[in-house]
């Protein structure tokens, strides 16, 4: 099984062998997972530090119970009300780190780059768990997954990303995931909403959930970044629900057994129905949560593996 | 003062357009003769070996961190860098710490300048008081005390009657008004240049559209006051036709381009490599070779290093928190050789736009190879290849794209007012 990665920072840098490889291997983790004893020694002795500069509460919750059920011993810190308050850099603060001598370092950073800057600097695997506008790889994993798991295959699927596509990372990551491994990609949403060249994307790009949703076998529906918005991108959140919100009408266009999904944290009411993200029939929503804990765990796996075959890579 | 003779050089006449083999005598620091054929003799002989003799660069637009951010550059290293990059005159930006905006802090920089830079060092002021873009400087005094011209450099002034009526007092005493040509509040908070590579990296970016905004409404200004204008990076091709309407209705502008623009472009930034953040930001391939060949056609005027020193502190950060700007002073020569080496442009006409189009802009003595014109001179190889290491920069900040670059193109020897102020190891 070969991952030859040191650190896990974005979708840009795997191969349609890797992805694969860590998603067989996050298969054997589900099914660990369901079992009464979910523990594994892959990650025993190993230290694994959690550092959130940005909110998260199921990300940050998936990674640690990922490296629990592994054996490493996790350590959570909220970077928020820490140095970073001081003043102290990022750089700095990674150095500081670094000098405990952690095996895994999960960062989650507002700023896109941030997560790349810092494993440039210390000596222990990093994990990107989401950069600002720019990747959040295991999310696109974990949907890969689901989606696999769901349609029994990766490839040759019809797959439509719906709304905030600007300043997501989930959906950044999911085009450069979905596109490697050859499924047909539609984004939908409003013109403010995407991305500058996005034509150059290699997607059909559509501005009315109707076409956009035209026999697709797969709907992700984004989250409508309000904290990210600067303001004046969309009129009213009514006339958004209105246009772009995922309703059963909506849905109809799309295959009859066609999936719904969403990264969470919900906006029930604004981009997505509360009745539709609840229906077991369409929805995988809870099994996408599920499969990012398997995830997370084969990614830090793969890594360890890596680590221990380099030696303490410097 | 002695007689120096400069012979069997490759002279490059950027006033002629020439590159002719020849000869080239110096006398008090002046220019005194140039011929071919035979070589003078004299005591002071400097035997060029047929490497190329061109007038010293002069660089509009530097930064020289005096007052304020001395760490980050002062005029004694400044004026080591421009000397090691063939760069006879430095034309200060007034975008320091405070603001270059009175005739007192004028006199400071100047002081300074002439103590501790071996080249020569000609000031620019602020358009307006702590280029903040509300009322105008004293332009009068600050002409008297030796401003070549007034900029609030990469500030734009949006309120468009201060900036009308800054205008109108300065062509009133023939000063020259250096303005960034941007839309700024499309380009507000943005650190690329909107497009694909943008988006994929989750960056903050700017169309192209908001320098052409920005330049159109100078144009209309400049139109309405009849001010001397000049702006001072032309970076994308939708600007240009803009330049090119405004100069064929007469009107008194010149546009100028960083030296980065010139040679690199927005795929560079690749990981997030922050000494490639410049403002503005970098632009895509097309862009980056419309404005070479408008630099080759003569639209665009001047090139500059646009030298920005940056501590690393200030660029250890995430892309987007980090500073923008690059030294250039002493990797200017070698990167717009490139030019002469990709064909866009001979060296003549590579030497209008470093020396002789911002000496005459500026109304400067230098910039020319001729009889009478000061014996400003670079010495160089234009052909000697090798890998930059930012480590041998003599700048204090040495945040340079062009680390471990391959280049072509070596100064050997700088001579402002005929005497050597560096020599290649």
């Amino acid at each position: 099984m070969s991952f030859p990665h040191r650190h896990l920072l974005g979708i840009e840098q795997l191969s349609q062998g890797d992805i694969t490889t860590l998603l067989d291997l996050a298969d054997r983790y589900a099914a660990l997972n369901r079992q009464p004893d979910k523990h594994s020694d892959a990650l025993a002795g190993l230290t694994q530090i959690n550092m959130f500069f940005e909110n998260s509460t199921r990300t940050q919750a998936s990674f640690e119970i990922a490296g629990k059920r592994l054996g490493a011993d996790v350590m959570n810190m909220a970077m928020q009300a820490s140095s970073i308050k001081k003043g102290e850099t990022l750089i700095d603060t990674a150095m500081t780190l670094n000098a405990m001598h952690p095996d895994m370092l999960v960062v989650r950073h507002p700023q896109s780059g941030a997560v790349d800057l810092l494993a440039q600097k210390v000596n222990c695997a990093v994990l990107n768990a989401g950069d600002g506008r720019h990747e959040h790889p295991t999310q696109a994993l974990l949907d890969a997954l689901t989606i696999r798991r769901k349609k029994g295959r990766l490839h040759r699927l019809s797959i439509a990303i719906c709304g905030d596509i600007a300043h997501s990372r989930v959906a950044r990551s999911n085009i450069l995931l979905l596109g490697k491994m050859e499924n047909r990609l539609r984004l939908i949403g409003p013109p403010t909403l995407m991305p500058s060249g996005i034509a150059d994307f290699g997607v059909e790009v559509f501005d009315n959930m109707a076409e956009g949703l035209k026999d697709v076998d797969v709907v992700m529906m984004l989250r409508l970044q309000r904290e990210r918005m600067d303001g004046g991108f969309i009129p009213s959140e009514r006339e958004y629900y209105h246009r772009y919100g995922l309703d059963a009408a909506k849905l109809s266009h799309a295959a009859d057994d066609a999936i719904v999904m969403h990264p969470g944290p919900m906006n029930r009411g604004v981009e997505i129905d509360g009745t539709l993200a609840d229906d077991i029939n369409r929805s995988v929503i809870q099994e996408q949560v599920e499969m990012g804990v398997a995830v997370r765990m084969a990614a830090m796996d793969l890594l360890a593996r890596n680590r221990t075959q380099t030696g303490a890579a410097a | 003062m002695t007689t120096t003779h400069f012979i069997n050089a490759r002279l490059i006449d950027p006033e002629a357009g020439t590159d002719t083999l020849g000869h080239l005598t110096v006398a008090n620091g002046i220019i005194q003769d140039i011929t071919t054929g035979t070589a003078p003799n004299g005591t002071h002989i400097i035997d060029c070996k047929g490497r190329a003799l061109a007038p010293g660069i002069v660089d509009l637009g530097v930064k020289v961190c005096e007052p304020g951010e001395r760490h980050k550059e002062s005029y004694r290293s400044a004026g080591r860098a421009a000397a090691a990059g063939g760069v006879t005159t430095m034309i200060t930006r007034p975008d320091t710490t405070p603001a270059t905006d009175t005739p007192e802090a004028l006199e400071f920089v100047t002081r300074r300048a002439n103590e501790a830079a071996p080249v020569n060092v000609v000031p620019m002021a602020a358009l307006t008081k702590g280029r903040e873009g509300r009322e105008m400087t004293e332009i009068g005094f600050l002409t008297d005390a030796g401003a070549a011209a007034f900029t609030d450099c990469d500030r734009v002034v949006t309120d468009t009657k201060v900036f009308t009526r800054a205008l109108t007092y300065a062509r009133s005493l023939g000063a020259l008004v250096i303005a960034h040509p941007q839309e700024p509040i499309l380009s507000a908070g943005a650190a690329a240049t909107s497009g694909k590579f943008a988006s994929l990296r989750g960056l903050p970016a700017v169309s192209p559209m908001a320098e052409r905004m920005g330049l159109e409404r100078d144009m209309a200004l400049v139109e309405m006051t009849g001010a001397r204008y000049h702006a001072d990076q032309i970076t994308t091709a939708a600007a240009l036709p803009a330049l090119k309407r405004a100069k064929d209705a007469g009107l008194d502008v010149t546009a100028g381009v960083g030296i980065h623009h010139l040679t690199l472009n927005a795929l560079d930034v690749s990981d997030y490599r922050t000494f490639f953040k410049v403002k503005p930001p970098l632009r895509d391939e097309d862009d980056r070779l419309a404005v070479a060949h408008a630099v080759a056609e003569g639209l665009i005027d001047i090139i500059s290093s646009m030298h920005t020193p940056q501590d690393e502190e200030s660029k250890r950060l995430p892309f987007e928190e980090a500073a923008s700007g690059a030294v250039g002073l002493e990797t200017l020569l070698p990167a717009a050789m490139r030019l002469v080496h990709a064909e866009i442009m001979d060296l003549p006409h590579l030497w209008r736009a470093l020396s002789l189009n911002p000496a005459k802009r500026l109304r400067l003595p230098g910039g020319r190879l001729a009889e009478g014109a000061p014996a400003d001179l670079v010495l160089f190889d234009p052909d000697a290849p090798f890998v930059l290491d930012r480590t041998t920069l003599q700048s204090k900040s040495r945040n340079t794209p062009f680390d471990g670059m391959r280049m072509q193109g070596k100064v050997l020897q700088t001579f402002v007012a005929g005497t050597s102020v560096f020599e290649a190891p």
